[in-house]
């Protein structure tokens, strides 16, 4: 009976679906489903440093894509995204990564384009970190290594020509970094309570953040300069006494205004790569000569790099390219708010371009300041036309500095493994 | 999509239309019965700027490329993506490439600028990153998404960037052929020449021979199942590579061609690779 009232409903599904596709049909609409889906495991072969943590993280992902078009070009993009790790309730979360409008249309010699709700935009140009990056939050949680980006609700404004492009980013709700709960590796000893998080701000999350950004290509230059003004996305992260624990890290999102710059220069086999960025009213790392509270310091930072690729190695379709990068954050090692302070990036990535895509990076992340290095590891390759697969692993070397931003995660070494379906 | 742009596309046409009369004209001149007057270098370059000029106005188009890639065992991986293509007054095309299949690389697009003498500028629009990346064009030689087609075969193949020299006459099927061999000024072009079958009544390429440095024959296209578009433009249906060396082979497919559609610049800036689905 149930399973009788399951197909009735199923059909009816069915017939909801195909009245839609064809009522999108009529409407000359066009929608397209497509997404990711992981399963993921990832292993800590060292003991714990922090109680609490476990020696695993296994779990899976599903991030669909929903997207509609009329024949007009104006479309709408939804797409949700769903962790569940079986090890930290924590990082079982979910997000809306898009949803948004997109209209545009032309204007004189140029174009306009505006796009209304939640979404994600990506300005940098170098490897391993961005600096210039500002709009999104960095879902922390989901990879230790920044990447992963909340979604950011916005009004999006983009007026571009021959000249380059124009944006304007009215962001009227802040969101939150995530971070690992007790039970999470890759964490500082102290477990960030986000039931705590303050503002610098009366209005809270409900402050109006904006940002401009102008970029252009000239010849071989590609150029960007951004200018944002709004609440931190890098919360300063203050002890506290806690509720369940006897203290834990207070987030608290500063006013600050940021001037960015991104450039590359692309010559033959070659890329230049700069990020350089001024920050305006933030703190630097609490400690205890400020009171674990601590203290405005204006601060510069930029990044440079290079990459260089070597084609048909060793006689095969194969290629070689040869990164490296050097991080540099004008608070020094003691007062930056991340590792990054001083620190040589160097990564070789083997690319076969063979059938299934295969790649495989090797990289360093090298303290210049203090002896400290994480070694990382990628292997990415397609099993089928749908299946493909990830390897990747950090080690963490020598890191026995108590002031080093990664002295928490010392014992973090990790591989991972991870089997996407892309639908 | 202005009616300002469709406006500005009929002189153009005519103009080209003009130019492509007395182009064939003087072609028809020198060339037939047997092209007496002319230096073989200066025939084989008649013949690709012909074949060049007659392709002139088609404005722009759109279309479906499937790829089956099969190895030396027979085993056999599919590619499907969708392409854009955008004539440019004075310069290359721009040409836009989006990615259907494997899944894993849906809607990653490569935006070309092409250029008739300095090097091309290509960008490569990232979906998981949303980042564009302007990418390097030195790669030449390199296999397009593993397949036996390079970077350099997909590519309009700019006149001005080859050396050519008429080899002979000969038939092709039904059809006769002139046969020219054009080597390419790039230095970072995997090869040393290639040897180009055209029909001589519509220059139709049907055949090319690939030859790398070591002036090994690494490489055979062949071109089929032509058809006319706009009663002027001769695109061919499918397109198979084979590799010699490493018996592997590439069979393209082209499908749902469409002329005239509505395209322009904007859609080939870096603003609109990030639009693109």
């Amino acid at each position: 009976m149930a399973q009788g009232f399951g197909r009735l409903r199923g059909v009816s599904a069915g017939l909801a679906l195909s009245i839609l596709a064809a009522t999108a049909q009529a409407a000359d609409i066009e929608i397209e489903l497509s997404g990711r889906f992981g399963i993921e495991g990832r292993w800590y072969p060292d003991s714990a440093l922090h109680p609490g943590q476990r020696t695993h993280a296994s779990g899976f992902t599903a991030e669909p894509e929903f997207y509609a078009e009329d024949g007009e070009g104006r479309s709408v993009t939804i797409s949700p995204f769903l962790r569940y790790d079986a090890a930290d309730p924590r990082r079982t979360h979910a997000d809306l990564r898009e949803a948004f409008l997109l209209l545009y249309g032309e204007t004189g010699n140029g174009e306009w384009e505006l796009r209304l709700g939640i979404d994600h935009v990506s300005w940098g140009v170098t490897e391993l970190r961005s600096l210039v990056e500002i709009v999104n939050q960095t879902d922390l949680v989901e990879h230790p290594d920044e990447k992963a980006k909340l979604g950011q609700p916005m009004a999006h404004g983009t007026w571009s020509g021959d000249w380059g492009a124009a944006e304007l980013f009215l962001m009227p709700w802040h969101r939150q970094r995530t971070y690992p709960g007790r039970a999470g590796r890759l964490r500082s000893g102290l477990v960030v309570d986000r039931d705590k998080t303050t503002y610098d701000s009366a209005a809270g999350e409900r402050h109006l953040d904006w940002a401009l950004r102008y970029s252009g290509s000239f010849g071989a230059v590609d150029l960007g300069l951004s200018y944002f003004d709004g609440q931190s996305r890098e919360p300063l992260l203050r002890p506290v006494p806690g509720d369940a624990e006897a203290f834990v890290l207070q987030p608290h999102y500063e006013k600050i205004r940021q001037f960015g710059l991104d450039a590359q220069l692309t010559t033959g086999p070659w890329l230049l790569k700069l990020e350089v960025i001024r920050r305006l009213g933030a703190s630097n790392r609490p400690a205890p000569e400020n009171g674990l509270r601590g203290e405005e310091d204006d601060y510069g930072a930029w990044i440079l790099g290079g990459e260089h690729t070597l084609y048909s190695v060793f006689d095969t379709e194969a290629e070689i390219t040869l990164l490296a990068e050097w991080h540099w954050d004008g608070r020094g090692a003691e007062r930056a708010t991340n590792a990054f302070e001083n620190d040589l990036f160097l990564a070789a990535r083997l690319a076969l371009n063979d059938v299934e895509g295969t790649e495989f990076t090797l990289s360093v992340a090298e303290d210049l300041d203090h002896v400290g290095r994480v070694f990382g590891i990628e292997v990415k390759t397609r099993l089928n036309d749908n299946w493909s697969f990830e390897l990747e692993g950090a080690a963490f070397h020598g890191v026995d500095w108590p002031d080093d931003a990664l002295y928490g995660v010392r014992r973090d070494t990790y591989i991972g493994l991870n089997f996407v379906y892309n639908l | 999509m202005s009616s300002s742009g469709r406006d500005g596309k009929d002189p153009k046409r005519r103009s080209t239309l003009f130019r492509r009369l007395v182009a064939t004209l003087s072609l028809c001149l020198c060339l037939s019965p047997a092209i007496p007057a002319a230096t073989p270098e200066e025939a084989g370059l008649q013949i690709a700027r012909e074949a060049r000029d007659r392709d002139k106005g088609f404005g722009n188009f759109t279309a479906s490329q499937a790829m089956v890639l099969r190895n030396r065992q027979g085993k056999e991986s599919r590619r499907q993506l969708r392409v854009k293509v955008l004539e440019v007054a004075d310069d290359g095309n721009r040409t836009l490439f989006v990615f259907d299949q494997p899944r894993d690389v849906k809607g990653t697009a490569f935006l070309i600028h092409a250029h008739r003498e300095e090097a091309d500028d290509q960008w490569l629009y990232l979906p998981a990153l949303k980042r564009v990346k302007r990418i390097s064009s030195s790669n030449r030689s390199g296999s397009f998404m593993g397949s036996e087609f390079s970077y350099e075969d997909l590519g309009a193949q700019e006149v001005e960037k080859y050396s050519y020299r008429y080899l002979r006459d000969e038939p092709c099927g039904a059809l006769s052929c002139s046969v020219t061999e054009q080597a390419p000024a790039d230095k970072k072009s995997g090869y040393s020449r290639q040897v180009v079958w055209r029909d001589r009544d519509e220059l139709r390429t049907w055949k090319v021979e690939y030859y790398d440095r070591k002036d090994a024959h690494l490489k055979t296209l062949t071109l089929d199942k032509y058809e006319l578009y706009l009663d002027r433009f001769w695109r061919a249906g499918e397109m198979v590579m084979v590799n010699h060396l490493s018996g592997k082979s590439t069979v393209m497919q082209w499908s749902d061609y469409r002329f005239g559609a509505d395209l322009n610049e904007r859609d080939f800036t870096k603003t609109g690779l990030k639009r693109v689905r």
